[in-house]
């Protein structure tokens, strides 16, 4: 993985420079979010549930060993294969061992952002076992080399039209025919032999229930359960964080997960494994990658208590313009902003920069997330790890000395001529130029506040006391 | 009750008027209210930056110009916001914590503290939109947020209300952020601008003649996307409105 940082602000810029894009963009996540709106009015205990999950995942974090041993005992007892990862690396190693052991070597493989956070497709592939995304969104990211753009709506960034050419490319379509159903139907016809011939089915999952040692997986598409039940071989693969205690609590997420997503009550399928099926074998990896080390910071580890509905993206209003490629990273938006950096505090120090603070993504978060706080809090931390740059430092440095002077101060903007060339400068910190890049500066006045308070009352008042005398 | 006036450098510097109209309204309000002159920032640019402990004497110099009023009124959502919420790069003394206490955003000053509904000498014969900030609408909660269905309500709304001639626009997207988010309008400008127009356009394109808000930054933000792309809407400080202005 490259150190350097990502140059969020470059490419969100780029983003915005397609018009068609950038405006389909914006609508169709908006309109996700207002789905979603929809969908918390007609229910009046939302926040309630809110509430109610938010306590769940906070309980569970905190048992997490204990709960994460039950799992265990029981999966096994279910007749599930439990392996555990401490990285990516040796997840992608488990999971080789696991198809070398049998003799495979095709994976075919329903959306999991996790899978991608292990980097196994650039491990698997050139040690010729072959993987292929039966998610249309993931399927369309793969094929154009691209990370997910949207936890739930991984090509969100793309118009049909893109996705026309992307097929032509591959599956020797029209590239010129956009219709989304003539493009559905290519990949259900691209796919199906390979769903039929591939010799593994991997998914991701939402949920670990411990007391049952099942797991969950919601999707739309149905894809998942295709890939997990035409091979005889079924691996799963979940970070550690997605666990619930009981059955019972599962609801209280169902409800929320896809109303938050796409403000659809339910997503279509949601799949509940429990043991594989006859003659089958099924396997469960459960990873951590970072995740206990962030159960440890203090400031950092409510993030574990994500659901990945992707609704503070949908609602976040950079991301909306910015698109998810310009986050560079598995996970992004608000909630890749703040976990990100767990993950490489260098490469992905620019991300808690890329927000206004605006505090929507903590509102529409279901399991509420104090995500803006979080953005808040990494800056500090960035800061005082000097992960941010030199410049914006020693400027930070300057403007609080200047800022702590009010005799220089007042000095350095006498005159509003002279403030409007000089308070920018230290008021927007030397980044003169870019403030008026897309923008007027404000008008020159005649005077300051401070000078006609001086002038119409302080000076008054003494006028006033003088001829009292 | 005596209130100390804080002015901060965006108003002091490119919108005196807003300023004066604070000082004006209070004084009208039967306020007794003093600015000190030794003030200049409450540190909120170097805290937003992550630089928290370049913000230390900065924070220091507010304390020693304001500790002593009863309440602080300014006519600025998001430094009040950085004061109460953020305020901690300075040791928490019985004084910071007087201050940080008795920091009151204007509209919520008048609402909440004064609670006065009447302003007979105001008239403003015009469509607005309203702009609430993020850090009035959820730090501050000056107003009802739309992420949480919540029942309706505005501070702002419920004292322009009583404003003669005054009618409101309905844009499309009333609790979108504005983009300006402090040096986010510089590190991510065009991103920031772009959010900048939207808002503006929206504004329009429901009717408003103005964009009224209690946050002067936004607004000299969104005033400078609006002049750079031609949109023809104006902005005004609900103070000024309040306080008489008339157009
Ligand atoms: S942080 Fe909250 S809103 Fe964002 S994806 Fe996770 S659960 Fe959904």
């Amino acid at each position: 993985m490259s150190n350097k940082p990502v140059p969020h602000a470059k490419l969100a810029a780029e983003f915005l420079k397609d018009e068609p894009h950038r405006h389909f963009h914006d609508e169709r996540l908006w309109d996700m979010r207002q789905k979603r709106d929809e969908q918390m009015h007609i229910m009046p205990e939302w926040q309630e549930l809110r509430e109610q999950a938010s306590r769940l995942k906070e309980h569970t974090l905190a048992h997490l060993p204990q709960y994460l041993e039950q799992f265990e005992e029981n999966a096994r007892r279910n007749g599930i294969h439990v392996h555990w990862a401490r990285d990516g690396a040796e997840h992608n190693r488990i999971v080789e061992k696991i198809l070398r052991d049998h003799g495979h070597s095709s994976i075919i493989k329903s959306k999991s952002m996790i899978t991608d956070e292990c980097e196994m497709r650039e491990y698997l592939e050139p040690k010729g076992i072959s993987v292929t995304e039966t998610d249309l969104g993931e399927r369309i990211q793969q094929l154009d080399n691209q990370l997910p753009s949207h936890v739930v709506v991984p090509a969100v960034q793309k118009l049909t039209s893109d996705v026309a050419k992307t097929f032509a490319k591959y599956y020797n379509t029209d590239p010129n025919i956009d219709d989304p159903h003539a493009l559905a139907e290519a990949q259900r016809n691209a796919a199906r032999p390979v769903l039929l011939s591939g010799d593994t089915g991997m998914t991701g999952g939402n949920f670990l229930v411990a007391e049952t040692g099942s797991f969950v997986v919601c999707t739309n598409e149905g894809n998942a359960d295709l890939s997990a039940n035409l091979p005889n071989l079924h691996i799963a693969t979940l970070g550690i964080e997605r666990l619930v205690p009981r059955m019972a609590d599962l609801g209280v997420f169902i409800r929320l997960l896809s109303r938050s997503a796409l403000g659809s009550p339910i997503t279509q399928y949601t799949t509940h494994f429990r043991k594989p099926k006859k003659g089958g074998e099924m396997h469960v990896i459960l990873v951590d990658n970072g995740r206990s080390e962030r159960l440890g910071m203090d400031d950092f580890w409510t993030s574990l208590k994500c659901i990945r509905c992707g609704a503070c993206m949908n609602t976040c209003p950079v991301y909306r313009r910015s698109g998810g490629q310009s986050y560079g990273s598995v996970y992004s938006g608000p909630i890749g902003a703040i976990i990100d950096p767990t993950f490489n505090a260098k490469k992905f120090s620019t991300l808690p920069f890329a927000s206004t603070m605006n505090g929507s993504c903590t509102n529409v978060c279901p399991v509420k997330i104090d995500i803006h706080d979080q953005l808040y809090k990494w800056r500090r931390v960035l800061a005082e790890r000097h992960e941010i740059p030199f410049v914006k430092r020693e400027i930070m440095k300057m403007a609080g000395r200047l800022l702590a002077q009010p005799t220089m101060y007042r000095l350095a903007i006498s005159g509003t001529e002279v403030a409007l060339k000089t308070m920018p400068r230290f008021v927007l910190y030397n980044y003169l130029n870019p403030w008026g890049k897309h923008r007027e500066l404000p008008h020159p006045v005649k005077e300051t506040f401070h000078s006609w308070y001086k002038k119409n009352r302080l000076n008054k008042a003494k006028q006033h006391e003088e001829t009292q005398a | 009750m005596k209130i100390g006036l804080f002015i901060p450098c965006y108003i002091d510097a490119f919108y005196p008027k807003t300023g004066i109209a604070t000082l004006e309204l209070l004084e009208k309000l039967g306020q007794e209210v003093e600015y000190p002159m030794d003030q200049t920032c409450c540190g909120q640019p170097m805290a937003n930056s992550g630089c928290n402990r370049d913000a230390k004497e900065t924070e220091a110099l507010f304390i020693r110009n304001f500790s002593k009023y009863d309440v602080i009124v300014s006519p600025s959502g998001s430094c009040v916001h950085h004061i109460r919420d953020n305020f901690d790069a300075i040791e928490q003394t019985d004084e910071v914590r007087h201050v940080r206490k008795n920091t009151y955003e204007l509209v919520e000053f008048i609402h909440d503290v004064l609670k006065v509904r009447e302003f007979p000498w105001a008239e403003f014969p015009h469509k607005v939109g309203m702009h609430n900030s993020c850090a009035t609408l959820r730090a501050l909660r000056t107003a009802s947020m739309s992420e949480l269905g919540e029942p309706f309500f505005s501070k702002p709304k419920t004292l322009l209300s009583a404003v003669k001639g005054i009618s409101f626009a309905a844009p499309k997207r009333p609790d979108e952020c504005c983009g300006f988010g402090g040096t986010y309008s510089v590190t991510e400008e065009a991103v920031s601008a772009r959010m900048g127009l939207d808002k503006v356009t929206d504004h329009h394109d429901a009717g408003a003649e103005y964009i009224v808000s209690a946050d002067t930054s936004c607004m000299m933000h969104q005033q400078g996307c609006a002049e750079r792309n031609g949109v023809p809407i104006r902005f005004i400080h609900i103070a000024e409105i309040l306080n008489g202005a008339r157009s």
